[in-house]
């Protein structure tokens, strides 16, 4: 009796979050498979044609540009944020000594004002006549036509901003982990600082950058806030686009191919990653923050 | 994920003083490490400093972008004074409260089930789990929203929170897993020794043991909760929240009563975190 | 994961499958104006009067301090729960759509819709409640009769108007130092990355139409493909900074844009708010767009008598003249601006607004245009066969999109 019913034990505990996310994660992308390969419109209905994922041809085929700028702001996004975020990790993960929290708590102090009002945030500061550029034109430092806001930039700005702490947190953890006795090994094996580095803090710190790389490309590559907050024309993501085909072109179709090649784009690189890397460094990191 | 927080990071290691130059006279690139980190601070703190600052000033017409004179009119009275704001605020709440304790319980079994047994399809779970902590967000929204309009369920309060136990429960069941792992099994044993009978263990023993995870899930699920805004905008049909809010006024310009309750949010969570992390050092000494 | 995990997951994919053959139903129906009018005879009587009241709105399109709906409660006994919850007609309707075909209610008794793709939409597809004419005696002694035969819904078997304005171009006068008169300017170089355009596609394709001298009423599917190269070739020249929404408004104040697409209305309230007069409107030579925003019954309206009271009540020009000094769009009273000269001879506002604002205001060629002013305007484009509307759509929204 005690045998079965503690062999059944894990699945009870299970039952509950494993039916919610089964009805509200799993299905919901299963259902999307089907919608995506529907036709029609609002007025007459959408119907299953299973015409051949000629929605999947419009998607790639229309809005190439969208999907190309997407990878592109997230990824040049990751690679400010790791340049920025290692030496900070660095210095708080071995000189941060009692005040380590301290600091990685002043790095976490976005988080606490909401998402939408920090970025409009941005739009103000970086505003034509905004904090910083309006001084600037005022003295004549820069060209009364010079804009940061509308343009590539400022979407990468805020994308940067927005995500920087899942960068540090990942690469802190992974550092902060990394065995002193083994950089003092180092040392006595290699005499520069600069070679200690190369070959044993960095290669050990890897897997947290990974994980930065997922928790930031992820949310940044699907992210339509920034663009709509702080780009101009030129500058809209697919996620901007997965939101009108719903809010409104209302082509669910469409909008449902979309996401489900968002999804699966981005769930190959992490399931390759999942391989390669395991899931632990991100899972850790999420269980720090 | 929009924006998780809270607890300002465990430092696992409390060796920090044992660290190679930790002791030793700063060097250039050491100071110029220091000065970086308050830099990047500072910078993440401007926007902060931007809303906090606004929520003070006294704007003539409906646009406060531009400084025009310092009044505390709004941090009084006049805060509630749009009473549509105050609604979604309340909305906000709700949802946060009850999404929190749903994915918490969803979330502590899970994690249990997950870090204290071996058990078949650990591996699926475990992979959903996954991919539903990293799956885009506007996904996750885009395609719960055609799911309630395929089976035809009016999107309201109760959508929304569906959607928010649903992103939050992975969360937690991370969190308390990552205690349950840690936890020494024979103290469970000893109990049940003694005599107790598993739900007796269970309260007594296992429960207080992992509950520093369930809190700390509990937070993390508050916070993405109460400022999620992807998710909540496919699954809200006509309902309200304060990030729906903000970005629906943000087009005819923001009153200060939105800086006034995001400078609130803001404090009330600070304070939460800072006290948070007293006690649970208290504790650990 | 191994990879029996995958297997696994494979299965319930296909459940899944199974699933996800619900296929997304239309409800287009052709209704002739008699089976409309017959339907309001079978709904009415049976629709009892009720006390309370909700009533969606854009933002700042009623009086600030909601003189107007208190009195409303005073004089009636219904409450009013008013919220500003219409960012722009389509995602609007992309909330309420759903909810309305799964045959519930909005929580909503009555809306506000611009007379575009969504008022053709709710129409077709049934999703408003037809109007009981005989609760509209103030409307039918007061409404302005162009506002009776608008072409898209005459004899007003749907909504009535409740505010109408017109889409012209606006600049900033601390930036822009020459009068603007034409639609030149939208193409000037001196204010490349400085010009806002408006990312609907009615209101876009209307503006590239006027640019190459296309009358959008005669206007052909040739036509629409001509405006939007002219369009995409002032995007390409960089001469636009952003496609906007109702958000050109804070644009233009802050100087963030110079000269923008922009709704008349919205000009006056941000001049008298900010106290400054920096904001300058004009309607170009080439031509502007009139449009009308509508109160309509979403189907499910729990409290469809109070709606039909309310919608009468600001036909009452007391109450119009209330909106009309606080929002300064075009009335559809007649009699408001009567009781706005009078208002300014008594010196005293609904808002306590100034003798010069109101005399500025009676006399505004843009809230009392005269039929020189309107021959230069014209409605949307709004094609009512879903085929020819979605190639419109997309032909304007490929500009926007990008």
């Amino acid at each position: 009796m005690h045998g079965i019913r503690s062999k059944l034990t894990p699945y009870y505990l299970m039952l509950p979050g494993g039916l919610w996310l089964a009805i509200f994660f799993a299905v919901p992308i299963v259902m999307m498979i089907g919608l995506s390969t529907m036709t029609g419109n609002v007025i007459s209905g959408f119907g299953e044609t299973w015409q051949h994922f000629g929605n999947y041809v419009q998607g790639f085929t229309q809005y190439t540009p969208e999907w190309i700028r997407s990878a592109e702001y997230a990824g040049l996004g990751c690679l400010i944020s790791i340049v920025l975020s290692y030496p900070i990790a660095y210095w708080i993960a071995f000189y941060g000594g009692s005040r380590k929290s301290t600091y990685l708590f002043l790095l976490l102090l976005p988080f606490f004002v909401s998402f939408v009002l920090r970025t409009i945030a941005w739009n103000y500061i970086l505003g034509d006549q905004g904090l910083i550029l309006g001084p600037l034109k005022h003295w004549g430092l820069i060209a009364p036509g010079f804009r940061v806001l509308a343009t590539g930039s400022a979407v990468i700005i805020g994308i940067v901003y927005n995500y920087l702490p899942f960068m540090i947190l990942p690469i802190y953890v992974a550092l902060e982990r990394v065995d002193p006795t083994v950089i003092e090994a180092g040392r006595d094996l290699y005499a520069g600082s600069a070679t200690v580095f190369r070959k044993v803090v960095l290669p050990l710190s890897l897997p947290g950058v990974f994980a930065g790389v997922l928790l930031n490309f992820v949310p940044a590559a699907s992210d339509y806030v920034n663009a709509s907050v702080l780009g101009g024309t030129g500058n809209t993501m697919i996620g901007n686009i997965i939101y009108d085909q719903y809010f409104v072109v209302q082509n669910y179709p469409v909008q449902a191919s979309l996401s489900f090649s968002l999804m699966g784009i981005l769930l190959i690189g992490i399931f390759l990653y999942a391989r390669a890397l395991g899931t632990e460094e991100v899972l850790e990191a999420a269980a720090a923050i | 994920m929009s924006a998780p927080t809270i607890s300002p990071a465990p430092a696992p290691a409390a060796s920090g003083s044992a660290r190679p130059k930790a002791r030793k006279p700063k060097k250039t690139g050491e100071r110029l490490l220091h000065w970086f980190t308050w830099l990047i601070i500072i910078w993440l703190a401007l926007p902060i400093a931007v809303v906090i600052a606004f929520s003070f000033n006294n704007p003539h017409g409906r646009f406060n972008y531009s400084w025009t004179g310092f009044t505390l009119k709004y941090w009084g009275p006049k805060l509630f004074a749009i009473p549509n704001l105050t609604t979604a605020m309340e909305h906000s709440l709700l949802v946060a409260v009850v999404a929190t304790a749903g994915a918490t319980i969803l979330g502590t079994l899970a994690g249990l089930a997950l870090g204290k047994y071996k058990f078949r399809g650990q591996g699926v779970t475990n992979l959903v789990q996954f991919a539903c902590i990293s799956a885009p967000e506007v996904v996750l929204g885009s395609s719960l929203a055609t799911f309630f309009l395929q089976v035809r369920i009016q999107e309201g309060a109760l959508t929304v929170i569906a959607a928010h136990i649903m992103f939050c429960v992975s969360f937690v069941a991370i969190t308390v897993r990552a205690r349950v792992v840690g936890l020494d099994p024979s103290v469970e044993e000893a109990a049940r020794d003694l005599g107790a009978s598993p739900w007796e263990t269970f309260r007594l023993v296992t429960l207080p043991m992992i509950m520093p995870g369930v809190i700390a899930g509990a937070m993390l699920a508050f916070a993405l909760s109460i400022d999620d805004f992807i998710t909540t905008e496919f699954t809200s049909g006509s309902f309200m929240t304060y990030p729906l809010w903000i970005w629906s006024v943000s087009r005819q310009g923001l009153p200060p009563q939105v800086n006034v309750m995001g400078s609130i949010v803001f404090a009330v969570g600070v304070l939460f975190a800072i006290a948070n992390s007293v006690i649970s050092r208290r504790r650990a000494a | 994961m191994s990879r029996r995990d995958l297997f696994r997951l494979g299965g319930a994919a296909a459940g899944g499958l199974a699933l996800s053959g619900c296929a997304i139903p239309g409800l287009a129906k052709t209704v002739t104006p008699a089976q409309t009018r017959a339907e309001a005879a079978r709904f009415w009587p049976k629709q009892k009067p009720t006390r309370q009241l909700s009533f969606a709105n854009w933002a700042s399109y009623i009086d600030p301090n909601h003189q107007s709906l208190k009195e409303f409660t005073k004089a009636t006994g219904i409450a009013v729960s008013y919220s500003e919850v219409i960012e722009d007609d389509n995602s609007f309707y992309a909330k309420i759509d759903p909810i309305i075909r799964s045959g519930q209610a909005t929580g909503y008794d009555i809306m506000v819709i611009t007379d575009g793709f969504e008022f053709v939409d709710l129409v077709e597809l049934q999703e408003v409640v037809p109007l009981d004419h005989a609760m509209l005696p103030t409307f039918s002694k007061n409404a302005i009769p162009s506002f009776k035969r608008s072409t898209f819904d005459p004899g007003n078997l749907y909504s009535v108007p409740w505010q109408s304005g017109m889409t012209g171009i606006a600049w900033n006068t601390k930036y822009v130092k020459e009068p603007i008169t034409g639609l030149d300017a939208l193409w000037d170089p001196k204010y490349k990355g400085k010009i806002g355009m408006m990312q609907d596609p009615q209101e876009l394709a209307n503006f590239g139409l006027f640019r190459l001298g296309i009358d959008p009423d005669h206007a052909t599917e040739a036509d629409w493909r001509k405006a939007a190269n002219v369009l995409s070739a002032q995007r390409n020249a960089g001469f636009v900074r952003q496609y906007y929404d109702q958000s050109y408004l804070n644009a233009l104040s802050q100087g963030d844009v110079w000269i923008t697409m922009a709704w008349s209305g919205d000009i006056f309230q941000q001049n008298q708010s900010t106290g400054n007069n920096d904001l300058q409107f004009v309607v170009p030579a080439e031509g502007g767009t009139i449009w009308t925003d509508n109160m309509m019954i979403p189907k499910g309206a729990q409290n469809p008598v109070s709606a039909m009271k309310l919608m009468d009540w600001y036909y009452r020009p007391d109450i119009a003249a209330i909106v009309t000094e606080n929002v300064q769009y075009i009335p559809a009273c007649a009699p408001v601006r009567a009781v706005i000269e009078q208002d300014a001879k008594r010196k005293k506002g609904a808002n306590g607004q100034t003798q010069a604002t109101l005399k500025s205001l009676s006399s505004s060629p843009l809230i009392f245009p005269p039929q020189a002013e309107l021959r230069r305007t014209r409605n949307y484009i709004t094609p009512k066969d879903p085929k020819t509307a979605q190639t419109f759509k997309n032909i304007f929204n490929a500009i926007t999109e990008v």
